[in-house]
């Protein structure tokens, strides 16, 4: 009876998660989403804890105290944790969130095991509930630690590490058999070793800029892990749950690289530059860049009608997005039309930049999608480039031989006149030289961006 | 050192070489700056500006007797006369044009920098007062333009019937000409504009105006930048689409010079064709004119009633913008001079930019520079001709459709293996993979709605859905063995941390979201 009555309840759980992510579409059915999303996850732990309590084989007291004491370690960090995150910080979180997932579906995994008959189909489920889990999980601490820039960013380059990885998915098919042999643990456990290398590996060879895909690329397997979890548990729910996350992190991903151009393997198996691309040859002729101080730019930008924004990682780095928002109320103020650019891969997150000037308090309709915007360039006065570079990088469209060849970009050159927030004339994340600051209309405002913005406003 | 800006003698001139804005970056370099009593006068700029932006006021000798000489028309023979040998004169010189100056400049030791004789590299841009010029009358030839015709720019539909709006021809898409499209079309009229460069095509676009195609008149890229005389079957050509061009037209604007010499554009013939009222404003009046019936100076009025303006002083018309233009080109020379930011000047003559410019120094003639390769002209003109550029496109859609019928093939031979697959796996298996195969689709097309701005939202959110994997790890706490119970409840603990972090920082993104007040 219990049993049926649960999984009436996962069924309704099941529906408010598909609901849950339905509402996230728009911005105005987000929160709808939100609470949907809420309301399936408690009716589901509720049945969950009914069934648990039931099919307990300890007294029921213990079991009850050991769940209490998870809801009260989980509500007490969980809550900490997303009190206290910044949102410039919220990649990091949102990466350290799917190690947990990861690591609990290597758990769980290990406890199926222990606990369940050993059938082959619930065996190959076990191992590759493990083995996902624990990519998932080594994987999401390395991408934590490169955005919380507690390791360098800069992609980690060991010898044949294509070879590496192939060597290490194929020791693991080798392990699966001898697992399916002989149900003994040893194989599992050494297939975990091999997993966590493999999840460790893949994403410390991958570099900061290429984190977005990184990054949704982890959400996708955390779905995965916990669909094989529900696969060997039995548990439709999970394997809904699991299904949707998966394939949500996997269009992100896809996403991700169509506004890259690159395949998704590319990315995966090496950043740029080792794929032998001309990256230093457009270095030559580029000519000079023009400097520009703030009281000039504050000029420009009180003359002018049509004012496009397009800010990039840097502006989260300098978390200039707050003196950006003050400028721009002020800016509106005027009577002058500002809005914002916003390229896919703009940030360490999708959909990261959004999240910051959300934060700022600038409104979700005047922050366009690059496809949005780029038709209205040509007719805008000035564009701020905040702290973004390849995303604008014309050479992109221009130059069939820059590793950027075919990307689309935010085209900025078209605009009357463009000022680039910029701390110096280094390269972006890709390694190539943008043309865009050579142009007789592009001015450079070098400095810190927060700082930079600030004495505009003054001069304004 | 000092920098001296006296007040311009040519009769009727306005401009002067510095504002109070550009002796303020000037001090700002290092420099002091004596500006002649009243030179800024005509420009709406006065004594105390000057002195208030920390330049001292003197008399013309003060002026002339400093380190550095700046203005803006070539010095009277008095006016040479007046400067200190060593010193630095900086100004329109027109050095190719005016060899008995160069001369005078040389006998009295000066050091002097043309303005008009920057090289065109995009580098130099910033000191290139020829284009800050022509701009200026560029647009100023519009205003003209517009006090003479007797009608609005704009047409305008009004209870007392309509108006069409004005017919605007500009030949020569360089800086003035592409001004004089901006202007006239800013005000309404509709613009056509013709230059025998191809490659501003696009620029004429870009500003609004039509392209006026004249395939056969029209020449290769230059390599220096300007444009070249014509062949004789490109001229009879053009001549022919000029005469069709302006009789249709209410305002032609014509701005083609050829380093300073004006070429015929307009015959007095197609003059006679065009319509009473209609007006032609000359830009290259001051090189003899691109009409025939221009008098230099001045405006004409034809027997059949068409004005032709051959004004000179167009820049002098707008003083004090052109002044503030002029002064910020000067600025940057001085930028270019100054390296040390130290008020001492410092030239260097292995910088292409400034040997270009520098006509007499250290009792040398330095005139005419060696030539410099230029960066005007867009580089690679050379591309693909329209049919390889089908060829291609034709060629990258079979490879693509190539491609999907690839993947098609492997996709088929997949789905079959797994089926296959499933089909011996267990019943209960068998209800899973159904499951799961339907919700990933319902997943796919309910994610490929979400608005690319709620993305970290919506990865928040999964995040916090994915925890769900805490109701596997709830229902293995209660298992009699210790050690499962131990993974169990850390399984949980983690999972429900996700569960709690992600929907409240989920929440807390989405509540941030808001519309336009």
């Amino acid at each position: 009876m219990l049993t049926s009555v649960a999984q009436a309840v996962y069924l309704a759980a099941a529906v408010l998660f598909i609901l849950s992510l339905a509402g996230l579409s728009k911005q105005e059915t987000a929160r709808r989403g939100n609470v949907a999303g809420m309301v399936g996850m408690a009716l589901a732990l509720v049945a969950t804890v009914a069934l648990a309590l039931e099919g307990s084989e300890r007294p029921v007291e213990v079991t009850g105290s050991l769940i209490l004491v998870v809801f009260l370690v989980g509500s007490t960090v969980g809550t900490w944790q997303a009190r206290r995150v910044e949102m410039t910080q919220m990649p990091e979180l949102i990466a350290i969130l799917h190690s947990f997932v990861g690591l609990a579906a290597v758990l769980v995994g290990y406890n199926s095991f222990l606990t369940e008959p050993s059938d082959p189909a619930h065996l190959v489920e076990v191992f590759l509930g493990v083995l996902i889990g624990a990519v998932t999980f080594t994987g999401s601490i390395v991408a934590y630690l490169k955005l919380s820039t507690k390791i360098s960013s800069a992609p980690m380059v060991l010898p044949g590490r294509n070879w590496l990885n192939l060597g290490m998915v194929v020791a693991s098919g080798a392990l699966l058999a001898w697992f399916l042999g002989t149900g003994s643990v040893w194989p599992l456990l050494l297939m975990t070793v091999v997993a966590l290398a493999l999840g460790w590996h893949l994403v410390a060879s991958i570099g900061g800029g290429d984190m977005p895909v990184v990054v949704s690329m982890l959400n996708s397997y955390s779905g995965w892990a916990a669909a094989a979890a529900g696969f060997m548990l039995s548990n439709d729910l999970l394997i809904v749950t699991g299904a949707l996350v998966g394939s949500s992190g996997a269009i992100l991903s896809y996403l991700m690289c169509t506004a890259m151009n690159r395949s998704f393997v590319s990315v995966i198996l090496g950043g740029y530059g080792t794929a032998g691309g001309t990256v230093v040859a457009a270095d030559a002729e580029l000519g000079e860049y023009h400097e520009i101080k703030p009281p000039e730019a504050a000029e420009l930008l009180a003359d002018a009608r049509r004012v496009v924004i397009t800010p990039g990682y840097g502006m989260a780095v300098a978390k200039a997005q707050y003196p950006v928002a003050e400028l721009v109320a002020k800016l509106r103020a005027r009577g002058i039309d500002v809005r914002f650019g916003v390229h896919p891969v703009a940030g360490r997150l999708p959909g990261h930049m959004n999240v910051l000037l959300a934060e700022a308090k600038v409104p979700y309709d005047i922050v366009l999608e690059m496809d949005e915007i780029n038709g209205d360039l040509a007719d805008t006065d000035v564009v701020l480039v905040i702290g973004a570079n390849d995303t604008v990088n014309p050479a992109a469209l221009d130059d069939p031989s820059s590793p950027i060849a075919g990307m689309p970009v935010l085209e900025v050159w078209k605009a009357a006149r463009v000022i680039v927030f910029k701390r110096s004339m280094a390269t972006g994340y890709a390694g190539v030289q943008n043309p865009l600051f050579f142009r007789e209309n592009t001015s450079m405002l070098f400095g810190d961006a927060k700082d930079q913005v600030e004495h505009i406003m003054l001069a304004l | 050192m000092r920098i001296g800006i006296p007040t311009e003698s040519r009769i009727g001139e306005r401009l002067v070489a510095a504002t109070p804005k550009t002796v303020g970056q000037l001090v700002g370099l290092g420099y002091e700056v004596v500006v002649e009593r009243g030179a800024g006068a005509s420009a709406t700029f006065s004594d105390e500006a000057y002195e208030a932006a920390g330049a001292a006021v003197g008399n013309a000798a003060d002026a002339w007797l400093s380190d550095v000489v700046a203005k803006v028309n070539p010095p009277t023979d008095a006016e040479v006369a007046s400067l200190r040998p060593g010193t630095t004169l900086v100004a329109m010189l027109s050095p190719a044009s005016s060899p008995v100056l160069v001369d005078d400049l040389h006998a009295r030791g000066v050091t002097a920098l043309a303005l008009d004789a920057v090289p065109r590299i995009s580098r130099a841009q910033a000191l290139d007062v020829l284009s800050t010029m022509s701009n200026v009358a560029g647009y100023r030839a519009v205003v003209e333009a517009a006090e003479v015709y007797g009608g609005m720019f704009t047409g305008q539909v009004t209870a007392a019937g309509k108006t069409p709006p004005a017919r605007v021809f500009v030949i020569g898409a360089g800086v003035a000409g592409l001004a004089a499209i901006g202007a006239a079309g800013s005000m309404g009229a509709r613009v056509r504009a013709f230059d025998v460069r191809p490659e501003v095509g696009e620029q004429i676009e870009s500003m609004g105006a039509t392209f006026v195609q004249a395939e056969a008149a029209q020449q290769a890229v230059s390599a220096d930048g300007y444009a070249s005389a014509l062949t004789q079957e490109q001229e009879l050509l053009t001549q022919q689409m000029y005469t069709a061009e302006t009789a249709d037209a209410d305002i032609v604007i014509t701005t083609a010079l050829v380093r300073g010499h004006a070429p015929t554009t307009i015959t007095a013939e197609m003059v006679a064709g065009m319509r009473r009222g209609s007006v032609i404003i000359d830009l290259a009046a001051s090189g003899g004119g691109n009409c025939e019936l221009t008098v230099p100076g001045t405006a004409v009025v034809t027997e059949n009633g068409v004005t032709v303006v051959g004004y000179t002083d167009l820049t002098s018309r707008m003083p004090q913008h052109t002044s503030q233009l002029f002064g910020t080109n000067i600025v940057h020379l001085l930028q270019l001079l100054t390296p040390g930011k130290d008020g001492q000047l410092v030239l260097d003559l292995d910088d292409p930019v400034q040997r270009g410019m520098v006509v007499t120094h250290d009792g040398e003639v330095l005139w005419p520079p060696p030539p410099v390769q230029v960066s005007a002209a867009p580089a690679a003109p050379a591309g693909p001709t329209s049919e390889e550029r089908a060829a291609a496109t034709a060629a990258a859609a079979a490879d693509k459709v190539r491609r999907r019928q690839r993947r098609s093939v492997v996709l088929a031979l997949l789905a079959v293996l797994v089926l296959f697959g499933i089909s011996f796996a267990p019943a209960v298996f068998l209800g899973h993979v159904t499951v799961f195969v339907l919700a990933v689709i319902v997943g796919y097309y309910v994610i490929s709605n979400v608005s690319h701005s709620l993305h970290t939202p919506l990865m928040a959110q999964t995040n916090a859905i994915s925890g769900i994997i805490l109701v596997g790890a709830l229902l293995q706490i209660g298992d009699d063995s210790w050690l499962v119970t131990v993974l169990a409840v850390i399984a949980a603990s983690v999972a429900s941390i996700n569960v709690f972090g992600g929907f409240l920082v989920a929440n807390r993104m989405i509540r941030m979201f808001r519309k336009d007040a």
